[in-house]
């Protein structure tokens, strides 16, 4: 059964004749090189061409310290959230029906939509000195916007779609039938997402959250708007590298990006990995599925 | 351990915001980062001096209005030091964090040190560009920062219209045609002073770069002395820069004293010699004496010749005033 799946798998499905798909696949290298890869090579060159010692420097600088700190705490705050707010929302927009369902996906979807600036704009109107909240927040001695809490709301807007869009369809497609086996079997509610739900959904997560890490410590623009720009205080390791150019620092513009491109490439290999496993998943699945049959 | 990693993470992170001592934010402009780089440690080690108490002075730098408005929306600086005396007029109309009359509580209108337009020109001088008139030359590119969100350009263009109106007998109608025609040979606006530079020098556009005098300071010691010449027109505008305690903020935090004390300090000697060796002019005219020779003196006119900045924004600078109408009329003729 399963050497059936795998013909079916490496069946030829082109018809265009072998130098057409060459030369497809080479002009899509070559864009591929021209606009990911000599970027990112030149972002290593131009922090390292004055040697490892100066890159090192860079990297070890006060601000550029208290810059990665504050990017780190920013996605160990807003990660978490968005991951207990995106498995909520999945759960509920895939497994249950409920009046107003499509209007919150279309809300879910909002920060994909929206402009990271306008994004951080709304918290300047909301939390900002003459904003709708801002007299009572000043008297009381709170502080959002031009602070850590506003940075890491701009961060948790911008990444918020993320973990929900990866699960809405992987648990539309599973279905509830082995939620309704387990509740049939007397498991509880909590007992059928931790060994039931949770389960079939992990990889998803995982993909989810990786995602919205990546874009949690690479936003800039939202970020831009609320953070005040204070040196060693509310710098982002991206606000961090426009300063540093602008002061014609490129050397550690340049150490200070490849921080964020080496988090790129980590990305990207977990979420290889994570793709990978999710793949064989499904495979597996399928073999039970024709199994059963 | 990802738990225990965490929690440390976030423990440093709370240490990083809590501090004892005494704190003052400076909100300042771009280009000022270097002088207060230098400034902040001396100050800090006269205060300590004289009051025994240990000072820790923030910095946040970025395009002056922008800087203006992060304040007025609440960002708590307890000093502002700008480039425009209308941006801390902003603050004190739409904020209200500053009480009117804060160009009175220092001398020289609140600003301590002051800088003038001057002209970069490629090594060689190739165009041969000596003054304004050059820049409206036909085959001549001249990059400016945008005067609509960077003080930079508006002191350019006010330079540009008042070199023209000191050869015309105060001919308004020939200023006029004079500015457009510079500003007709700009080949990119960008935001700001830095931005400009950066395009002059880095993607080497254009045949001259007019910016202020401490700028291309900045440019020989990150760029070398060899790659550029810098020309002195034979007339340009006196830029002052002024600075302003935030009551509101000061008043709030208790910090009055200290913040009041960071900005006399600008005028102490120790304080006009920091602001020379950036490239600063200065006001004491025992530290002007000294450092003469960096500072060739060229005749000047202030922003008083045009009523003052507030008159020249409102004429020159509002929306659909001049400025608005020669990029419309330059755009026209493309």
């Amino acid at each position: 059964m399963s050497t059936a799946i795998n013909n079916l798998n490496n069946k030829v499905v082109t018809t265009e004749s072998a130098w057409v798909r060459y030369l497809l696949t080479g002009l899509a290298l070559l864009l591929i090189a021209i606009l990911l890869i000599v970027p990112l090579l030149s972002v290593f060159y131009e922090a390292l061409h004055q040697g490892w010692g100066l890159y090192k420097d860079a990297l070890i600088e006060s601000d550029a310290l208290s810059a990665i700190q504050l990017t780190l705490i920013v996605a160990a705050i807003s990660l978490p959230l968005n991951l207990v707010f995106g498995v909520a929302a999945a759960w509920a927009i895939a497994k249950f029906d409920f009046k107003g369902k499509s209007i919150l996906v279309t809300l879910i979807d909002l920060p994909f939509a929206v402009s990271p600036v306008v994004a951080g704009l709304i918290y300047v109107l909301l939390f900002g000195a003459h904003g709708w909240w801002g007299a009572w927040l000043m008297d009381n001695d709170i502080k959002i916007i031009f602070a850590v809490p506003g940075i890491v709301l701009a961060t948790v807007f911008v990444t918020f779609p993320f973990v929900a869009r990866e699960l809405i369809p992987l648990m539309e497609a599973q279905g509830s039938d082995e939620e309704q086996a387990a509740l049939v079997l007397g498991a509880s509610g909590w007992q059928t997402f931790w060994h039931v739900t949770l389960p079939n959904i992990k990889w998803g997560l995982l993909y989810g959250v990786i995602l919205a890490n990546a874009r949690a410590m690479g936003e800039f623009g939202a970020v831009s708007v609320i953070s005040g720009h204070i040196r060693g205080m509310t710098n982002t390791i991206p606000l961090h590298v426009e300063i540093l150019y602008n002061e014609y620092n490129f050397v550690a513009a340049f150490a200070c990006a490849s921080i964020l491109a080496l988090l790129a490439l980590l990305t990207l290999a977990l979420k290889s990995y994570v793709e990978w496993r999710t793949e064989q998943q499904a495979i597996e699945d399928r073999k039970h599925a024709i199994e059963a049959v | 351990m990802l738990r225990k990693l965490s929690l440390a993470l976030i423990l440093s992170g709370l240490s990083a915001v809590t501090f004892a001592e005494t704190t003052l934010l400076n909100v300042s402009y771009d280009v000022m980062r270097d002088f207060y780089k230098d400034y902040n440690p001396a100050f800090a080690k006269y205060y300590d001096a004289k009051f025994s108490d240990k000072v820790t002075i923030q910095q946040s730098h970025g395009g002056s209005s922008k800087q203006a408005r992060s304040v007025i929306d609440g960002l708590e600086a307890d000093v502002v030091t700008m480039n425009m005396s209308t941006d801390i007029d902003a603050i004190v109309e739409k904020g209200k964090q500053i009480n009117a009359g804060w160009d009175k509580k220092f001398p020289n209108e609140a600003a301590p040190f002051s800088s003038l337009q001057v002209l970069i020109v490629r090594k060689g001088n190739p165009k041969g560009i000596k003054d304004w008139n050059d820049l409206a030359k036909a085959g001549v590119q001249v990059v400016v920062p945008n005067p609509k969100t960077s003080g930079n350009g508006r002191y350019t263009f006010l330079a540009a219209w008042g070199a023209a109106l000191k050869q015309n007998g105060g001919n308004e109608a020939k200023a006029r045609e004079f500015t457009q025609a510079i500003f007709a040979n700009v080949p990119v606006l960008d935001a700001g002073g830095r931005a400009a530079t950066t395009t002059f020098m880095q993607r080497q556009i254009g045949d001259v770069l007019v910016t202020f005098e401490n700028e291309a300071e900045m440019i020989a010691r990150e760029f070398g002395r060899g790659n550029f010449e810098v020309i002195y027109p034979s007339v340009s505008i006196d830029a002052d820069l002024p600075v302003a305690v935030v009551d509101k903020v000061v008043d709030k935090k208790g910090s009055r004293k200290v913040a009041t004390e960071y900005l006399n300090y600008l005028w102490s000697v120790p304080g006009q010699e920091i602001a020379a060796q950036n490239y600063l002019r200065p006001r004491n005219t025992a530290v002007a004496a000294k450092y003469a020779k960096q500072f060739p003196a060229i005749k000047l006119f202030g922003v008083a010749d045009f009523g003052g900045l507030k008159a020249a924004q409102k004429k020159f600078f509002d929306d659909g005033a001049i400025y608005d109408q020669i990029a419309a009329d330059i755009a026209k003729k493309k």
